[in-house]
C-alpha cells in the first residue's frame, strides 16, 4: 500500500516536473459526472485508471457552453494532456481550442473532428440498440414495446432507429411506442417526466420500455418496476439500479474509450484519428449480470449471440439513422 | 418625510454591500462546512473574476448577456409586468440573428450584416414578446403564466427548425453551420491590440458596446419621454392610469416589443460575437439571471450595469473556483450565487430599516 502511494507520489512529482507534462484532464459535458449513464460511465474509466496508475486525472465540469472552451484552454495552457473531452455538444469547443494548441492532445467522444492532434471516438449505438430491440421483443407478451428518448436530437433517435429495427426483426408485427422526453438540454435529467412517459406507453399495453435517456431513464426504471414490467438501461450497466425489472442495459463503453485513451498516452502509442466502436470492437454490447439473469432464458441467450453474431459479420446490416437522417430501413 | 434624510449612499451604496458581504460570509461557512478555506475560496473567485486581464473579459462577457435581459425584465417591471420570458424571447433572438447571419453572410459586407442582425434579434424577440403581450392586453390571460409557457414553445421551436432544417449535413451536433468571419461580431481584443491595447483572450466583443447603449436608451425611454411617462403611470397605478386617459392595453404591448427586443439582443453576444452558428440552448438560464439583476439593479439602468457585472463576476469567478479546487463542485458555486440573490433580493429589508433609522437618529441629533 505505501509502496503505491510512494509510486504514485513519485509518478506525479516525474510528471508534473518535465517540460511536456502528461498529466491526463477529463471536461465532462454539462449534466456532470454523476448522470449514472453517459458522463458518468467516462467517470468510470477515469477511476479506473487513477486505481491502476494512482495517477490523478485532473476534472472539469463546466456549467454552460462558454465554460467549455474557456475550461478546455485553461487545461490546454497548463500543459495537461491528453485531455479527454465528452459529447458532441463539446465539438466545436474542442476544435478551436485543439488548433490553437497543437501539441496538446484531445480525444472528443461522441463527435468527429478532423486535426492531426485529436482522436474522434464513435459509437455505432444502432448496433447496440437493435440488439437490445431483439431483445426487448423476445421478452415482449404484448407485442407492443416502448422507448423514451432524451432530448430530441438526431443522436438519441439514432437509438430510437436501431432499438425499432431489432425489434421488428423479431417480431415483425410489433408495435413500437416512442417518446421524446423534451427539446432542451433538461429532457437528459427530468426522472419526473420519464416516468410518466412510460406509464403512458404501459397504459397503450408496451411491457418493455428502453429508455435512451440518460437521468431521466431512472424515472422509467422506476415506473417498470411500480407496474411489474420491464426496462432496458442505456450507456451506464444500469442493471443494479431496478434488479429483477432491468431486462438488461445497452453499454456504451465510454469507460474504455477515456480509460484507452489515458493508457496508450502514457504507452506513446495513442494516435488521431476517427475510431469507430461497434459490437466487433466491444464498443457496444448488452449487459448481463446476476441482476438480470433470472430475466434472460437459455433460448433468447442464443439467439442474441446468433444476432450479434450476424451483425458483426455483416449479414445483419442495421441502419443508421444519422448516415441520413431518416429511419427507413 | 424621514427618507429626505438618509444619505443617499446609504442606500445606493452601503446596504447592498453590506447584503453582499453577508452572502459571502454565509457562503464561506458552506465552504468551510465542506472542508475548504472560505479565504483561499474567496481568494480564487476574486482573482478569477477580475484579477487578470482575460478574466475581467469574461466577467463582461456574461455581463453583456445579463445587461440585456435585467434591461427587458426592468422595462417590463416599470409598467407592472412581471416578463418571465426572457429567456424564450433571448432564444428566438438568437434566431432572427441566426437566420440573418447564415443568409447574408455568403453575399453581403460586415457593416450590412451587423445593423441587419441588431434588427433581427430585435423583431425576433419582440414578436416573442408580443404575443403574451397581446393575450395580457386583450384578453387578460397573466402574462407571468404566458410568458413561462413560451419559452417552452421557444426550445421546442428551436430544437424543431434546428434538427429539422437548418442542422450541417453529417455533423453530430445539432448546430448550423458555422457563419463565414464577415458575419462575426468583432472581438474587443482583436479591435484594442492595433492601438496596442492588450486585454487578454476573452469572448468579449462589440455586443457589450450595444449593451451599454441600450441602457443609455432605456435611460431617455423610461424617465425622458412622454410614453416613458406612461408606462411608469402604469406601473405605479393601473387604475390612475386608466382615468388620465391612458391607452393602457397599447402601453402594455409596447412595453413588452422592448422587453422582449432587448432580451433577443443576448442572441447577438451569442450567436453573432461568440459561437459563430445557430445552436441549441445558448441561452443557459440568462433570461432568468436577468430578473435577479433587475431586481438587484433596482430597475434601473446603472444598477443593472453594476448588478451584471457582480452576477458576471459569479460566473467567471465560480467557474474559477471550481477549476481550481475540485472539491467545490459547481453546484457549491450555485449555492454561492443563490444566497447573494438571496440576500440582496430577498432579504433586502433586513437591514435596510436599522441603518436607515440609525441614519435619521443622527441626523435628528
Amino acid at each position: 500500500m505505501k509502496a503505491v502511494f510512494l509510486a504514485s507520489i513519485t509518478a506525479l512529482a516525474v510528471s508534473s516536473s518535465l517540460a511536456q507534462a502528461a498529466d491526463p484532464a477529463v471536461v465532462y459535458d454539462q449534466a456532470g459526472k454523476f448522470d449514472k449513464s453517459f458522463n458518468e460511465g467516462v467517470f468510470n474509466g477515469v477511476k479506473q485508471y487513477t486505481a491502476e496508475t494512482g495517477i490523478q486525472v485532473r476534472e472539469f465540469e463546466p456549467k454552460n457552453e462558454a465554460q467549455v472552451e474557456q475550461g478546455l484552454r485553461r487545461l490546454a495552457k497548463r500543459g495537461y494532456s491528453p485531455i479527454v473531452t465528452v459529447g458532441f455538444n463539446m465539438t466545436s469547443a474542442v476544435e478551436k481550442v485543439a488548433k490553437d494548441f497543437p501539441n496538446i492532445n484531445f480525444t472528443l467522444i461522441d463527435g468527429v473532428i478532423e486535426l492531426p492532434n485529436v482522436q474522434s471516438v464513435v459509437f455505432k449505438e444502432h448496433e447496440g440498440s437493435f440488439i437490445v430491440g431483439a431483445l426487448a421483443a423476445m421478452a415482449s407478451k404484448t407485442d407492443t414495446v416502448g422507448f423514451v428518448g432524451g432530448m430530441d436530437i438526431p443522436l438519441v433517435r439514432k437509438f430510437g432507429c436501431g432499438y425499432e429495427q431489432g425489434v421488428k426483426y423479431t417480431t415483425s408485427n410489433a408495435t413500437v411506442l416512442q417518446n421524446m422526453t423534451g427539446s432542451t438540454g433538461a429532457a437528459f435529467n427530468d426522472p419526473t417526466k420519464g416516468s410518466e412517459l412510460a406509464k403512458s406507453q404501459f397504459s397503450k399495453g408496451a411491457d418493455v420500455v428502453f429508455a435512451a435517456a440518460g437521468g431521466t431513464g431512472i424515472g422509467v426504471y422506476q415506473a417498470a418496476k411500480d407496474e411489474g414490467k420491464f426496462a432496458i438501461g442505456v450507456d451506464s450497466n444500469q442493471n443494479h439500479i431496478q434488479p429483477g425489472t432491468m431486462l438488461t442495459s445497452m453499454v456504451k463503453r465510454v469507460d474504455q474509450a477515456a480509460y484507452k485513451t489515458y493508457k496508450d498516452a502514457a504507452a506513446g502509442t495513442w494516435k488521431p484519428g476517427l475510431v469507430v466502436l461497434g459490437l466487433a470492437e466491444g464498443g457496444v454490447d448488452w449487459a448481463q449480470d446476476e441482476n438480470n439473469a433470472s430475466l434472460i432464458s437459455a433460448d433468447m441467450k442464443a439467439k442474441i449471440s446468433d444476432i450479434r453474431a450476424k451483425i458483426i459479420s455483416g449479414e445483419i446490416q442495421v441502419h443508421d439513422y444519422m448516415s441520413d437522417n431518416t429511419c427507413n430501413y | 418625510m424621514s427618507q429626505a434624510k438618509v444619505p443617499a449612499w446609504v442606500n445606493v451604496a452601503l446596504i447592498p454591500i453590506l447584503n453582499i458581504l453577508l452572502a459571502f460570509l454565509v457562503s464561506g461557512l458552506v465552504i468551510l462546512a465542506i472542508g475548504e478555506n472560505p479565504i483561499e475560496a474567496a481568494g480564487y473567485l476574486i482573482y478569477g473574476a477580475f484579477g487578470y486581464d482575460e478574466g475581467i473579459g469574461y466577467t463582461l462577457y456574461y455581463a453583456t448577456n445579463l445587461i440585456f435581459t435585467g434591461l427587458a425584465v426592468s422595462v417590463a417591471f416599470k409598467g407592472g409586468l412581471f416578463n418571465i420570458g426572457g429567456e424564450g424571447q433571448a432564444y428566438i433572438g438568437g434566431l432572427g440573428v441566426g437566420l440573418i447571419c447564415l443568409s447574408l453572410d455568403h453575399t453581403m459586407p460586415f457593416y450590412v450584416i451587423a445593423p441587419l442582425a441588431i434588427i433581427g434579434a430585435a423583431v425576433f424577440g419582440a414578436a416573442w414578446g408580443y404575443i403574451p403581450a397581446y393575450l395580457q392586453a386583450r384578453r387578460g390571460s397573466h402574462i407571468v403564466i404566458t410568458t413561462i409557457m413560451f419559452n417552452f414553445i421557444a426550445s421546442s421551436l428551436m430544437v424543431y427548425l434546428i434538427v429539422n432544417w437548418l442542422k450541417e449535413d453529417g455533423r453530430m451536433a445539432p448546430n448550423s453551420r458555422t457563419f463565414e468571419e464577415n458575419a462575426w461580431l468583432p472581438y474587443l481584443h482583436e479591435l484594442l491590440s492595433p492601438l496596442g491595447i492588450d486585454i487578454g483572450d476573452s469572448p468579449l466583443n462589440l455586443a457589450f458596446i450595444w449593451a451599454l447603449l441600450c441602457c443609455v436608451f432605456v435611460w431617455g425611454l423610461v424617465w425622458h419621454t412622454r410614453w416613458g411617462y406612461q408606462l411608469r403611470t402604469l406601473g405605479t397605478n393601473p387604475t390612475a392610469a386608466r382615468y388620465a386617459g391612458i391607452d393602457t392595453a397599447k402601453v402594455t404591448i409596447w412595453a413588452m416589443l422592448i422587453s422582449g427586443g432587448l432580451a433577443g439582443f443576448v442572441g447577438l453576444n451569442e450567436i453573432m460575437g461568440v459561437n459563430h452558428n445557430l445552436l441549441l440552448n445558448f441561452t443557459a438560464g440568462y433570461g432568468f439571471a436577468g430578473i435577479a439583476v433587475a431586481l438587484m439593479g433596482r430597475n434601473s439602468p446603472i444598477g443593472i450595469i453594476l448588478a451584471a457585472i457582480l452576477f458576471g463576476a459569479l460566473y467567471q469567478g465560480g467557474a474559477e473556483l471550481a477549476f481550481e479546487i475540485p472539491t467545490i463542485t459547481p453546484e457549491i458555486v450555485v449555492v454561492i450565487q443563490g444566497l447573494v440573490i438571496l440576500f440582496s433580493g430577498a432579504l433586502e429589508h433586513m437591514f435596510k430599516d436599522r441603518i436607515e433609522g440609525f441614519f435619521i437618529r443622527r441626523a435628528v441629533a
